[in-house]
């Protein structure tokens, strides 16, 4: 690792300060995807601002609208042990380990927008909105393909409101190695329509699956899956795990199970 | 270069670190405790796991400025008071939890946090939280075997694989 200066602001304002004091900064969350990537020398920032010690972004409630409101900084742990959005739970509980688990934060995850991580399918799913120091940002305007989001240099993710579904699940089919998703299928059921978002398969990143939502808006039973066609392999990861129609195969597949399992 | 503090092991310690200091080289370099062992450095193995503030963390990927002012348990703080192997340690000897010996400060480190949480866990719960401690001598088996007993389960009842 290149060396760097890594700054514990306790509020969100001394954060944005010090990250816009410095021509090179980055906003670390628990480092479980950042500190292997400084190992390699991926990255070189000057400085770290640590996001771990601001009291504000650490915590869940629920705000007057019955949203799930996760501060930018709280653990994966902690929002698996939360267990007042099942679905969202059981996904924070099946990233990583528990070690990993109990450093990793929502914030960092949706910021790195990896295109095998959990949490971007569960916040596109839920049609969360994410709250940053700037602005909040619909899910659906949020992911801007592999690694890419809509947040601007410096901004911080301080928020993430959860609308919770009548019922949803997430399954997961993980790559045995890296235990990432080789494809995950977040489905969520509101009373005036399904979200279906996928992990783990595109090129683009995490995506909704729009003829799976239409069937299961319909009928949400496994059969409407069923009964439909596997996406379009067009646009899917093809590498040595899978290839690209095996990914859409998947999807298929993983759909019709998170929706038998949605609870 | 930045002063942190912490208690290691019921000690207050304070050092000097830069800002790319890992826990794991804080707790080996600078305080010689080696016993927290660095397998892989890219946070897949959990040899290097340790408490912090009582959760199991790799210490190799969070840095020692992260942990100032945390309380940080290392197995070199496993033991009893009068030195004896605590109940988990005693465990893995009396049940040949280990061979080779290097991913066992982990093992020991997870399998006490797991017991804290869940004094009786089932095996297919010892196991899943064993995902991120990965052990190349044993096949797991015994490990499994050794944290059933340590809390307090019949040891017989688990199954071979």
């Amino acid at each position: 690792m290149y060396d760097f200066d890594i700054e514990r602001p306790s509020r969100i304002a001394d954060a944005v300060k010090l990250m816009s004091d410095s021509t090179d900064a980055q906003p670390l969350g628990g480092g479980q995807t950042l500190i292997p990537t400084l190992k390699q020398r991926l990255a070189s920032p000057e400085r770290l601002v640590s996001m771990a010690g601001i009291d504000e972004m650490v915590g869940i409630c629920k705000d007057d609208a019955g949203r799930l409101c996760i501060g930018g900084a709280t653990t994966h742990a902690a929002v698996a042990a939360d267990g007042s959005y099942p679905g969202l739970s059981g996904l924070a509980a099946r990233i990583g380990d528990p070690a990993v688990r109990n450093r990793g934060t929502i914030g960092g995850s949706l910021a790195n927008n990896d295109p095998a991580a959990c949490y971007p399918a569960a916040a596109l799913g839920s049609g969360a909105t994410i709250v940053t120091n700037k602005r909040e940002i619909a899910a659906d305007d949020y992911f801007r393909g592999m690694f890419d989001t809509a947040l601007e240099e410096g901004e911080i993710i301080t928020e993430v409101k959860f609308p919770i579904p009548e019922v949803s699940h997430y399954a997961k089919f993980v790559q045995p190695a890296s235990r990432f998703a080789l494809v995950g299928v977040f489905v969520a059921k509101f009373a005036d329509g399904v979200r279906v978002a996928v992990t783990g398969a595109s090129e683009s990143g995490v995506h909704r699956w729009s003829a799976a939502e239409e069937a299961l808006s319909r009928s949400f039973s496994a059969g409407s899956i069923g009964s439909l066609e596997a996406p379009s392999a067009d646009g899917l990861i093809t590498d040595l795990h899978g290839t690209g129609a095996y990914r859409a195969h998947l999807v298929k597949v993983m759909t019709g199970r998170a929706v038998a399992a949605a609870s | 270069m930045t002063k942190v503090t912490m208690t290691v092991n019921g000690k207050t310690v304070s050092k000097e670190v830069e800002g790319r200091t890992l826990l794991s080289a804080m707790l080996r370099e600078q305080l010689n405790l080696t016993g927290t062992h660095i397998g892989c450095d890219t946070s897949q193995c959990g040899a290097c796991v340790v408490h912090v503030n009582g959760e199991a963390v790799k210490s190799c990927t969070m840095f020692a400025a992260e942990a100032d002012g945390a309380e940080v348990k290392t197995i070199e703080g496993m033991a009893n008071a009068d030195g004896s192997l605590s109940t988990i340690q005693a465990a893995f000897q009396e049940h040949h939890g280990l061979q080779c010996g290097f991913c066992t400060p982990g093992m020991v480190m997870s399998a006490a946090a797991l017991l804290k949480d869940n004094p009786k866990p089932s095996e297919a719960e010892v196991r899943e939280y064993l995902e991120g401690n990965l052990c190349r001598c044993t096949g797991y088996h015994n490990i499994v075997k050794a944290i059933m007993a340590a809390s307090g389960q019949d040891v017989p009842a688990v199954a071979a694989e």
